[in-house]
């Protein structure tokens, strides 16, 4: 059935099944596919998108649930958080093979919203939903630091 | 923002271009799953005519003075695109910010390894196989250019200097950057072999200008995978498989999953049962809803507890496998009498789970094919698809995308997905294409793991606390269809341990079971760097003597510079013997894995159980440093990896079906238990080796060894937890 949901500042519809998740909305029906598939079941934080700002896991999330909210994905994640985050991951060059970090950055960003100059402690909590096979964390970390300093 | 994704429409399946018929490849011997041999002449023939230009298949330069280096090896997130195009950038004075990198087509005459006709990427050769080569191509390209600007402003070539892609006659200021000569060089004719440059005189390789170039598409999310192509009419496919591995279908009944609207069709193909759907979830949906009977009559049973006890048996000669031997020296006789040490290594198998799970693009239309994949090993996928469609195998078409990690599971023998996708393909017909996606459950449960090894030891020692007799029995699949089983002993197979022990007798233990073992990160250096490493440290602690101390002596003796090297300058780096806070240990591994020898000391402590690591230092010599930056990168995520498998990997297997599926059962290491890693590079005017894997095997031993100093106990198996 159709949907209509905000998203990136557009109203977009879609006819789909009430139960698909929005990662697939995204990916296969508007061919936004900035957002990554990596499990299917909220463990890896690949699919990360903001819903009216939160992160969410959008592979878990039906596009039944999303009603009115505002979703942005990787591709217009925008304002001073997501300028200082990706401009301190290319000068510190976080990624490797570079699949999970969209979901990465769209969780940094969300995480730099909530807390301006977050602590090791609380860059865990904001982070471990988000996993790098390639092993970025030490980088991502870096990163995250760097970004909040440059928003001070 | 940055621009979406691809906007623009991809070009229409297979264009049509003039064919090579017969062709200068010497055929090389290449063993594949099917037992193909001489297959160099099968590649030559009906292979595309080379997009070679005017500076030959690695570097094009355009008119605004912009270089593109194409890759022949696959990104997959080591960074060696920045590497190879810093090879060349550097011969040809090119201006570091307007290099670009573009991936090599399928084309083993053009793109094929300097050892040998086979296009790929393993074992950590992507540097060192590419380092000649690519250092004459960009000399060559240099050599015309210069020469081009010699001749048209009528000076000597020698007195011409080059910087940042711009030409320059001290003399009389003249200037003119590559993109003013392209025309008059393309006439030059540059010989054989040219002059390179004394690697002291290098003003990009080894600084830390040598960046990767692909960061900010992945920051932004425009970064292509497979996962993301879509293309007119394609369809996408998902397989139920067969739960147990060597399980074949028996009978399928897929009324319901027509029943789903956008369902295609569904069939059988050799794998298990294909639904074809008009998107992913759909495809999904379908397989779901799908009821398969599988015949597990030749498929394999066991749980993991089963193939442990069969393996343990194995090792102590008690079932029919007889082992061969790998490593003999001095005379047994007597050697092994009186009191042994024992050891025992019990080491699961391992999957890859990178993060982008498998996939495919395939288009088959007659005989023509064209994949769009991240193909690891293009000649063998290349050949596995002629196989499918009965083509020649040069004829396969593949667009190489950056794979969203690897760790070896892209570079498979069988080509086991990309198979899969072009027998579906094929079905489809009429060159319309399928993208074949995989699920994380069907990743982690179809194989090609790092196999599963049990490891019996029996030592002797002398006065000195060093080993005089060493018995060395190691039961491991192979990973080559035909041949010994050479990788289930690397680094197990001259070692300087063994190397120093007067009485060797060393024997490996090939079982053949149904489950495909693969190429894992480092190879078997993954599982024989655990056995040594920790079993020297056992030896050095019943001799009462320094782990560091106890492997320098061996190092020494046995000629081993290289791992002396990088021993001191952890140890040193790591401030060795200096105390740490109670309950804190220090752990040291050493190791040298496809020509890089590195050694690690980890800061090891025990929460509740389970070890906790907070740094880890890492001396390497990796010869001449390419690209610091991406080493530093290397170490870092290898020793993510590593201590992931470390931690937790294990493929758990009850009644032959794999237990742990996803991210939820089957967890890895996440950024709250990541180590600071800090990486020292030895000075060395070698050519350089890799940094894709070895840095991977060696924080497994280096734990042990910190937990042996902790607890007196060593680690006879893994991972550390156990799920
Ligand atoms: S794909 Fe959604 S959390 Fe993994
Ligand atoms: S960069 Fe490869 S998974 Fe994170």
């Amino acid at each position: 059935m159709p949907y209509t949901i905000r998203l990136d500042g557009k109203q977009h519809t879609v006819d789909v099944d009430a139960d698909t998740p929005l990662l697939w909305v995204l990916r296969d029906s508007l061919n936004l596919t900035g957002t990554k598939y990596g499990c299917g079941v909220a463990q890896c934080g690949a699919c990360t998108v903001h819903m009216d700002g939160q992160p969410v896991r959008s592979c878990s999330l039906p596009i039944s649930a999303v009603g009115n909210s505002e979703i942005t994905t990787i591709e217009s994640v925008s304002g001073p958080e997501a300028a200082a985050v990706q401009a301190s991951w290319l000068k510190i060059d976080v990624p490797q093979c570079g699949y999970c970090q969209s979901g990465q950055i769209m969780s940094a960003v969300a995480l730099l919203k909530e807390i301006k100059v977050p602590t090791d402690a609380e860059i865990d909590a904001a982070m471990s939903g988000n996993i790098c096979r390639c092993g970025t964390y030490p980088r991502i970390r870096n990163a995250i630091k760097d970004a909040a300093k440059s928003l001070i | 923002m940055p621009d979406h994704a691809d906007p623009k429409p991809r070009r229409p399946f297979l264009t049509r271009r003039k064919l090579i018929v017969g062709g200068g490849l010497v055929g090389g011997v290449l063993v594949v799953g099917a037992g193909i041999a001489n297959i160099g002449k099968l590649l030559s023939i009906g292979a595309e005519v080379p997009d070679s230009t005017d500076f030959g298949q690695f570097i094009k330069i355009a008119a605004d003075n912009s270089v593109t280096i194409v890759n022949k090896h696959q990104e997959m997130g080591q960074g060696i695109h920045a590497g190879l195009a810093a090879i060349v950038a550097e011969e040809l004075d090119a201006d570091w910010s307007k290099v670009r990198v573009e991936a090599a087509p399928a084309n083993v005459k053009l793109y094929g390894s300097t050892a040998g006709p086979l296009q790929g990427t393993f074992g950590s050769s992507g540097i060192a196989n590419s380092w000649d080569q690519l250092r004459q191509a960009g000399a060559t390209a240099r050599y015309m250019l210069v020469q081009a600007a010699a001749d048209l402003w009528q000076v000597s070539a020698g007195s011409l200097t080059v910087r940042d892609g711009i030409i320059t006659d001290p003399l009389t200021g003249r200037t003119a950057p590559f993109s003013e000569l392209l025309a008059r060089a393309a006439q030059i004719r540059a010989p054989e072999t040219l002059p390179l440059k004394d690697p002291k005189q290098f003003t990009l390789i080894g600084t830390e200008r040598v960046r990767r170039k692909d960061s900010r598409a992945k920051i932004t999310g425009t970064e292509r995978y497979t996962q993301d192509i879509q293309l007119n009419d394609m369809m996408v496919a998902m397989v139920a498989h067969s739960p147990r591995f060597g399980g074949k279908v028996l009978s399928f009944d897929d009324s319901e999953a027509r029943k789903i609207v956008g369902v295609i069709d569904v069939f059988e193909i050799p794998s298990g049962v294909a639904v074809v759907a008009t998107d992913t979830y759909t495809a999904k949906r379908g397989r779901d809803a799908l009821k398969v009977d599988w015949d597990d009559e030749k498929a394999e049973m066991r749980s993991s507890e089963d193939l442990l006890k069969f393996y343990r048996d194995t090792a102590q000669g008690k079932t029919d496998i007889k082992g061969d031997r790998f490593e003999k020296s001095g005379n047994p006789e007597g050697a092994f009498d009186g009191e042994l040490i024992e050891i025992t290594y019990d080491l699961p198998y391992l999957a890859h789970a990178p993060m982008e799970p498998m996939n495919c693009v395939a288009m088959v239309n007659g005989r023509r094919v064209k994949l769009i994949t991240a193909s690891q090993i293009q000649t063998i996928d290349q050949v596995n698809t002629a196989l499918v469609v009965g083509c020649l195998p040069g004829s396969v078409e593949i667009e190489t995308l950056p794979a969203g990690g690897s760790f070896g599971r892209r570079g498979i023998m069988s080509s086991d997905y990309i198979v899969e996708c072009v027998h579906i393909a094929k079905h489809v017909g009429g060159g319309r294409p399928v993208k074949l996606i995989w699920t994380r459950e069907d990743d982690m449960m179809g194989g090609y793991y790092r196999p599963m090894s049990y490891h019996h030891l029996w030592i002797k020692c002398g006065d000195d606390g060093y080993a005089t007799a060493w018995r060395h029995h190691t039961v491991v699949q192979s990973l080559t269809p035909v041949g010994p089983n050479t990788p289930g002993v690397e680094g197990i197979h001259g070692s300087p341990y063994l190397a120093a022990t007067p009485v060797v007798d060393g024997k490996v233990f090939t079982p053949k079971l149904a489950i495909p073992p693969g190429f894992w990160r480092s190879v078997g250096a993954s599982h024989s760097v655990m056995v040594m490493e920790h079993t020297i440290d056992q030896l050095a602690r019943r001799a009462g003597r320094d782990p560091i101390d106890y492997r320098r002596t061996i190092y020494i003796n046995t000629h081993k510079p290289r791992w002396l090297n990088v021993l001191n300058l952890a140890a040193e780096k790591a401030g060795w013997g200096q105390p740490l806070e109670p309950g804190w240990a220090r752990g040291v591994a050493v190791a040298e894995c496809f020509g890089t020898t590195v050694a690690q000391i980890a800061e090891v402590t025990l929460i509740d159980g389970k070890p906790k690591v907070r740094r880890v230092l890492a001396a390497v010599d990796c010869g001449i440093a390419v690209a610091r930056d991406q080493i530093r990168a290397q170490m870092e995520g290898s020793v993510c990896f590593g201590l992931s498998a470390a931690l937790y990997g294990g493929v758990i297997l009850e009644g032959g079906v794999v237990q742990n599926t996803n991210f939820d059962t089957a967890p890895v290491l996440r950024i709250d238990e990541a180590p600071v890693v800090e990486t020292h590079i030895l000075a060395s005017g070698n050519p350089p080796t890799g940094m894709g894997e070895p840095g991977v095997p060696l924080i497994a031993p280096a734990i042990a060894n910190a937990l042996l100093i902790l607890t007196g106990q060593p680690t006879l198996f893994l991972p550390f937890i156990k799920s």
